[in-house]
């Protein structure tokens, strides 16, 4: 939005023949069943993730159109979207909300889905966080859902990208879909991050960069030391928010890291399967000539700790930074830009470090692992919430919230003043109770500050968990 | 075009929102003006409108929270409020459709009786799901989106011509106008009513065909 890509911190190489491919294109000539001329690819979907929200309206098409679900085994059903995260064991209070997840139970059973965690199950929770946690995703894979931040299985080395309900429709009744191939960008982050700077920060500076529209029509695919250096969590973290600057999905090409998560989890390959698949995930990099349409290279250790100050996630500063003035600005996006800071209630040229908060959402897909978890224990520990704030602590799934009370960190979160909730996607989008009520600030781990995202009129701040620990025992943006 | 539409069921009116329109291949309308960039889906239909399990009546939500005031009285100063605009062209700043896949931006988007937007940038999934509901994205360029707000400020009666046979639109105001990108066969769903799924299901043979030989382990 503010900051455009200079020439130092940008590498543009033109598109160009050559023998070597990128992981990208490996994996995505491997599922290819047909082309279609002048048209769209047809690809073969490995996984397919489907939620109550976005699913009903397809199921519904298959029974106009008369049709079964082709391969029900590779579908994975889990209510999360619209899912309350306190009293789950209740029924549902909101009769539209009911009708909803009832629906969801009502498609699976009929169509006979054998993967199916309605709310409650042990392996319930947000949607791309169950997917890993249960070994659904796997390196080399094609995976889809109707959810935008799909993106996030990337880490693992797979193509993976969100779909409209329609296409959700079309991988239920041929496991297919049909896609225009995107390009491809390299972006590098050499160097490492600092102390205390967190992957979220990193995914954060970058849209910054790139602004919200930079990756459009881009597969995207991380490389570089900092990334090398990651944990499958963190790596999660910045493959999820590739959708935020228009990517169609992020991948990191899968090393020991990945294959250590990855192994002995429920549905990962056993055995002699495991050698086999072993040998080919270690296949799964882009080759040394490979070509992308254009590479970006980012020094990891000038990024600082992050938050946003507007109504889009590329509008983000370090900190200690100020918000750009209207100069900075250029005069097609001014109008946005003054909306959007009317919108917050800040202005021009203003410094947020110091700025009371209301609300702290520690959760959804991005960061709502059990490392965030660690992390914002951590830093609270031996602190005590600020009274002027509400703090929703949100794990992603309930095998996250088993962990947490494992190693004792929901006694240390009590002492300091904080509960844990049950889990759920929950203020990620608000479509729960969990609403930020309007004109009040929120410092959240998600990945949406759009206008009314969190509830109507709330203002969101964006920022990775050691922020959010930081804002929640200060009441206000603080450095943690 | 090397595809078929062999779809046993072609009576979808239940599932889909108004759309289409494209049989006679152009259109020529008014246009509603929104020269806010990165218009997201949240703006476009909040999530709290997403608990339906059907695709009608989003029409009602779109744009809700820029459109109606808390107690549900219309905002004045919004632009679908204002009576001097209506037609059937959603006209928007850049990066029109960023953030969500939800489709029921799209729904919301036909079901109010839009069959055009045009910007000069579209989000993928929106694009993607806007086609898939009968609804073409135009993308024009910078300067021609510039010039068809100038004409709408100047004259609100000010109409376009969308031809998708030809790929063109027109400022009939200016008379200036543009070609656009589609793919030829994108352009033959919207022109002859056929879906993605149709297609898919007419290669069945082949899905099969590739599960029993996959390239990899
Ligand atoms: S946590 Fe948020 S972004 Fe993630 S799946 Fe849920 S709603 Fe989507």
């Amino acid at each position: 939005m503010t900051n455009k890509i200079t020439d130092s911190q940008a590498r543009k190489f033109p598109t160009g023949d050559s023998g070597g491919k990128t992981l990208f294109d490996k994996i995505w000539d491997a599922h290819v069943v047909s082309i279609i001329e002048n048209g769209p690819t047809q690809l073969y979907i490995d996984r397919h993730f489907c939620h109550e929200v976005t699913s009903p309206q397809a199921f519904n098409g298959l029974r106009t159109r008369g049709l079964k679900v082709y391969r029900p085994d590779k579908t994975t059903m889990t209510a999360d979207h619209n899912t309350p995260t306190i009293n789950q064991e209740l029924p549902v209070k909101d009769p539209i909300s009911k009708n909803q997840l009832d629906q969801f139970a009502k498609n699976a059973a009929e169509f006979g889905m054998p993967i199916f965690y309605p709310l409650g199950h042990e392996k319930n929770g947000v949607v791309h966080i169950i997917g890993p946690e249960n070994g659904f995703t796997q390196p080399g894979m094609t995976i889809v859902c109707g959810d935008s931040h799909t993106s996030t299985h990337g880490a693992f080395g797979t193509i993976a990208f969100g779909i409209g309900t329609s296409e959700v429709e079309m991988v239920l009744a041929t496991q297919c879909i049909l896609q225009s191939r995107p390009k491809t960008m390299r972006i590098t982050f050499d160097g490492n991050l600092n102390n205390g700077v967190t992957s979220k920060d990193l995914a954060l500076y970058m849209i910054s960069k790139l602004t919200t529209g930079g990756a459009t029509g881009y597969f995207v695919e991380y490389a570089g030391e900092a990334v090398r250096n990651m944990t499958m969590e963190q790596r999660m973290t910045v493959c999820n928010l590739s959708i935020e600057m228009g990517a169609r999905g992020g991948l990191i090409a899968p090393d020991e890291t990945t294959f250590n998560y990855v192994k002995g989890r429920e549905f990962a390959p056993k055995g002699e399967e495991w050698e086999e698949k072993l040998a080919f995930w270690k296949t799964l990099k882009s080759d040394d000539d490979a070509v992308f349409d254009m590479e970006l290279t980012f020094d990891a250790s000038e990024i600082q700790p992050m938050i946003t100050y507007g109504t889009n996630p590329g509008m983000g500063m370090g900190i200690h930074e100020s918000i750009p003035t209207l100069d900075e600005i250029d005069e097609a996006g001014r109008i946005s830009f003054q909306k959007s800071l009317e919108y917050m209630g800040f202005e021009p040229g203003e410094k947020l470090l110091g700025k009371p908060i209301d609300y702290v959402f520690l959760g959804s897909c991005t960061n709502g692992r059990i490392e965030d978890f660690r992390l914002f224990t951590n830093y609270v520990k031996g602190r005590k919430k600020a009274d002027n704030v509400t703090a929703w602590l949100v794990p992603g799934s309930w095998k996250v919230r088993q962990q947490i009370e494992a190693e004792g960190l929901d006694k240390i979160l009590e002492e300091a003043g904080f509960a844990l909730r049950q889990p759920g996607c929950s203020a990620c989008l608000a479509m729960n109770d969990d609403k930020v009520p309007a004109g009040k600030y929120a410092v959240s781990t998600s990945n949406r500050n759009f206008e009314g995202r969190q509830g109507p009129g709330a203002r969101t701040i964006l920022a990775g968990p050691l922020v959010a620990a930081a804002a929640a025992v200060n009441g206000k943006i603080t450095m943690p | 075009m090397n595809y078929q539409n062999n779809s046993e069921n072609k009576d979808k009116s239940a599932q889909t929102p108004p759309s289409g329109g494209w049989g006679a291949g152009s259109l020529i309308s008014t246009v509603v003006p929104l020269p806010i960039e990165n218009v997201d889906t949240d703006q476009i239909i909040p999530a709290r409108f997403l608990k339906a399990t059907d695709k009608n009546g989003f029409g009602d939500n779109l744009f809700a929270d820029w459109r109606y005031n808390k107690d549900g009285s219309p905002k004045t100063d919004f632009v679908l409020n204002n009576p001097v605009y209506s037609g059937e062209i959603l006209v928007a700043g850049k990066n029109f459709g960023s953030g969500s896949s939800r489709e029921h931006a799209a729904w919301a988007i036909a079901g109010y009786g839009f069959k055009v937007v045009v910007s000069s940038f579209f989000a993928d999934i929106f694009k993607n799901n806007a086609l898939n509901n009968g609804i073409l994205p135009v993308v024009v360029s910078s300067e021609f989106l510039a010039e068809i707000f100038a004409s709408v400020n100047e004259n609100p009666k000010t109409t376009l011509t969308v031809d998708l046979v030809n790929q063109t639109i027109s400022n009939n105001t200016s008379g200036k106008s543009e070609t656009f990108e589609i793919n030829a066969y994108k352009k033959d769903c919207l022109l002859n009513g056929f879906d993605d799924i149709d297609y898919l299901l007419s290669k069945k043979d082949l899905i099969e065909k590739w599960e029993k030989k996959k390239p990899n382990p």
